[in-house]
This record gives structure tokens, sequence and C-alpha cells, in this order.
């Protein structure tokens, strides 16, 4: 084993330095159905994959997809570990100040609490997960904040009671309430940030343009707008 | 895996339950039994010799060295283990491309370190972008191997040294009057005769190894705790086998792994104590020559 992590440290370090060089690792989480979530045969899926497979192939770039906690996404990104980050990620001023993004892939979408009954407190304990725009919004609004690494965990927390309701992405939260677990949607939907974006390094500007001009060619041709439908159900908003 | 799988929504019971064991992404969570297992066995003897070496500096005649070796024991031991899990292995990886940045990047005025970001030419990533995703994996198992024995070394450091001292001063004495020199006391007599007093001390590093192996994750390579919290989470309908919440059980089932391997340590660790008790002068090598006569 250890004579083949040593062959493979070598080879991964001489490995054809004259290879491809437009090789882009696009990062993602993972753990974000229908943007992107693991499939079952432990491959990246959902509409993120789709979308940036199809900009991938516009552009005549060679991708591959990797994952990385939602917590380190942007470290990882600024460090080099990976060039894109496609993870559900809401353009705000916030993350602007440390990363770019292209214009947005998806548009501004209804942030929704959900609860085990609809007439819960939505000014008491209210699970989100950690450094999304929907934590900040709550550390806000006066409620209780329970913060979350994942969305699963958020989900799990209003199950057991722990926390009164979950407030995230409205499309996100769409598959925990439709399969019979007695969750429902509670109060008004809340919409925040500017949509979603491709992050990306800021001095990666040759990149961006590339993904913008995809992304604007897809929204012309509709393409996109047939994506999100077929992800998010005909009710999802559209370009 | 099974031809019959091919339409999960089809299947029912027994047959559903075996396809879903045995769907790509449950073969990545046994694979990931075999990493831990490998890092645990990679660690151990690359920690040990790490701790040699620092409890052989802390121990030294020649200052420097000894300062060296106190130092290294002492700082680590004094950082919590996930700031150095974070640090080391993003430090390693920048110093290492930074290398290769001076070596092959043609000359560029663009400065590497520039508003949080880290940006060498793409020719200097390690592994480089193109080089497939195994590679990334294995470079990151590198890594992580690197900073498991940075840290354990400096555990397993203090433990030698103490047993380096608790050796009876008698014993040394006794070489010296037989006119060996200072490097043949301690090879012959000093390392020999330690490891009985060191053993105690070191079983408890490798347990708290094995429970340790989930930091893996931080550096990027999925273990057995990510794919157990991944696989137990609730699926809805857009999963090929949609299941609630079974995090219990997938954890049970890394608390078996967990208990099995902390048994099977202590059934080789107790055999280990006994072999090496044998002619010592302590308590347990006398009570083994009283049995022997």
């Amino acid at each position: 084993m250890k004579k083949l992590i040593l062959t493979g440290a070598v080879l991964a370090m001489t490995a054809g330095v004259a290879m491809a060089q437009d090789v882009v690792r696009m990062g993602t989480e993972g753990a974000y159905p229908p943007y992107n979530f693991i499939n079952d045969k432990g491959e990246v899926d959902g509409f993120e994959r789709e979308l940036g497979d199809k900009l991938c192939e516009m552009a005549s770039l060679n991708c591959t997809w990797v994952t990385n906690d939602w917590d380190s996404i942007i470290p990882n990104l600024l460090s080099g570990n990976y060039d894109t980050i496609l993870a559900g990620m809401s353009i705000t001023e916030e993350r602007k100040q440390t990363i770019d993004f292209t214009q947005n892939y998806f548009p501004p979408a209804a942030s929704a609490y959900v609860a085990q009954n609809e007439d819960v407190d939505l000014q008491g304990v209210i699970a989100a997960q950690v450094g999304t725009i929907q934590a900040d919004y709550i550390a806000q609004s006066g409620a209780t904040l329970l913060e979350f690494a994942t969305l699963d965990d958020t989900i799990a927390a209003v199950k057991n009671g722990e926390a009164d309701a979950v407030f995230a992405d409205k499309d996100a939260l769409t598959p925990f309430i439709s399969d019979g677990s007695g969750l429902v949607i509670a109060g008004e939907d809340v919409p925040l940030g500017d949509g979603i974006g491709i992050g990306l390094r800021k001095s990666d500007t040759a990149l961006k343009d590339k993904f913008n001009a995809g992304i604007t060619t897809l929204k012309e041709n509709g393409e996109l707008n047939a994506l999100i439908t077929k992800w998010f159900g005909a009710d999802a908003k559209t370009f | 895996m099974f031809s019959n799988c091919a339409d999960p929504s089809q299947l029912e019971g027994l047959s559903w339950l075996l396809c879903y064991l045995t769907s790509g992404k449950h073969m990545m969570f046994y694979t990931s039994f075999f990493v831990v297992i490998a890092l645990m066995l990679i660690v151990a003897p690359v920690a040990l010799l790490f701790g040699f070496g620092g409890a052989l500096a802390a121990r030294a005649h020649f200052a420097p060295l000894r300062w060296f070796g106190k130092g290294y024991t002492s700082m680590v031991r004094g950082v919590p283990d996930i700031i150095f899990f974070l640090f080391v292995p993003v430090a390693m990886d920048q110093a290492l491309e930074y290398l290769r940045y001076k070596m092959v990047c043609p000359p560029s005025d663009a400065p590497v370190w520039s508003n949080n970001e880290f940006n060498v030419c793409a020719a200097a990533k390690l592994p480089l972008s193109s080089s497939p995703q195994i590679y990334h994996e294995v470079y990151g198992f590198f890594l992580a191997v690197i900073a498991f024995a940075i840290v354990f070394g400096a555990f397993a450091a203090n433990v030698l040294y103490g047993a380096m001292n608790a050796v009876p001063r008698a014993q040394l004495e006794t070489a010296e009057a037989y006119g060996m020199s200072t490097a043949q006391v301690r090879r012959r007599i000093l390392i020999p005769q330690m490891w009985t007093y060191a053993l105690p001390g070191l079983s408890n590093l490798w347990l708290i190894l094995i429970k340790a192996t989930p930091l893996l994750f931080l550096l990027g390579v999925p273990d057995i705790v990510y794919w157990a919290r991944e696989l137990g989470a609730t699926k809805s309908q857009i999963y090929d086998y949609p299941h609630p919440d079974w995090r219990l059980w997938y954890f049970l089932a890394l608390l078996v792994f967990y208990l099995g391997m902390t048994r099977i340590s202590e059934i080789i660790l107790g055999r280990l104590t006994a072999r090496l008790a044998q002619g010592q002068a302590t308590m347990a090598g006398e009570a083994m020559r009283k049995a022997q006569t």
C-alpha cells in the first residue's frame, strides 16, 4: 500500500506537465439536492452538474467535478484546489469581497420556513445551514439561530423538535415536504439574494468571461429555463 | 452491480435492500474502510519514527538539538489537533507548489499570494488540475499521513522520552562498567529495555489514532464517518433509493467497526506487553520468571 501511494504521489508530481492545461475543476458541495447531490452511483449529479457540463462543452473545456465541505468551500477555491464553485451559492455583497461571480444562472429564489405545523412561532428557534444567506437573515430577524453544517442536519433538527422551523432555499426544501414526512411550509416566502452564480477567483477573469458568455447563450435560447423546469418542477421561477 | 438492480423502483423487500447495499455509493463506503485502516497502519510506524527522533533529540547533549526536541513536543502538544490539521497540509501544499512555481513557471510579475488568493501557473499545481481525481485523493492522503505523523509523533516522543528515563539507572551503569560507549549503551541496553515502559502510553496513542481518522475529511479524503452521514441522510424521491433518516443504522455499523478495531488492538497489544515483559527488571517480568521456575 505504502509503495503504491509513493508511486502514486511521484506519478502525480511528474505526470504530463505538458498535458491539456484547460482542465477546469468544478467544486460543489454534493449535499444540496436538487442543485447538487451525489447519486447512487457515487457521482455528482443534479441541476448544477447538468448545467456545468453544458457550459464546459460550449466553451470546449475539460471539466472534472470535486466535492468539498460547504464550510471550507471558499477558502479551498482561493488556495486553488478547484477553479469554480457551483453549489447553489447566492451572489451577495459579502461574498463578492472575496470571490467573483458570473451572472446568475438561477433567478433570485424564494427562501421558506419549513416546520412540523403551519402556525409555528417564526421568532422561536430557527435552524439554518451555516454560512448561508438564510443564516444571516435569521440572525438579523430576531429569532434564535441554530446553525448546522448541512441541510440534512437542519431538517433532522426540526423533525426531532430541536428547532421550531428550518429556513432555507424553498427549492431545496421542497423534496423534504413531498415525501410524506409530515413537514409543511410555514409563514410567507422571503426573497433573498441576487440569484445564484458561479463563484470564481478574482484573478480568473478569462474563465469568468467564458462562463458568462455560455450563460447568456443558454438564457437566450431558453435551454436554461428548460433545465430549471426539469429539475425544479413547472412551478419554479425561470428567466 | 446485479442486473436486476437496473430499476430500483420496481424492487421490494430483500432484493431492494441487496441492490441498495451494493450501489456504487455503498461500494465507495466500503472502500473507505480500507482507506482508514491503511492510514492507521501507515501513520503508526511513521509517527513512531518521528517520536523516536524527537525523544532522542530531547535527550541529546548538544543543546540546540535538545531545544529542538523539546520545542517540537511541547509545541505540538499545546496546539489543538484540529488547528494542526488545518494548518500543516495547507502550508505544506502551498510550500510544495511554491517550490515548483520557482522551478517550472515562466517568470511573471503576478504575486503568488495576493487578496487571500494563492496563484501559481497551471504547471506548478500539485497535483496538476489535469491529473485524474485519484491522484488528488492520493495526494490528500499523503498530506494527511504527514500531518497525523507530526501530531502523533510529538505525543509518541514524550512517551518514549519518559520510557527512556524509566529504565533503571543501575542497568545503564552496569553496561558502562563493562566498558560500553554511550552509543552502545543506548543501542544495547536502553532501547531494548524501554519498550516495556513505553507500551502503555503507545497503546493509548494507537487507540486515539483509530478514533482520530475522521479528521481525514478535512483534507478532502472521504472517510467512513463522512460516508455514513451522507448515506444515512434522508433521501428524497430524486434518488434511486429513497429512504428516511437512516443515520442511526450507519452509525451503529461504525460503532461495531470501531469497537472491533479496539478489541483486536487490545488482544495484540496484550500479547506484545507479555512478550516485552520477559526478562525485564519489572514486576511483570519478575512474575514471569517465578512462574517459569
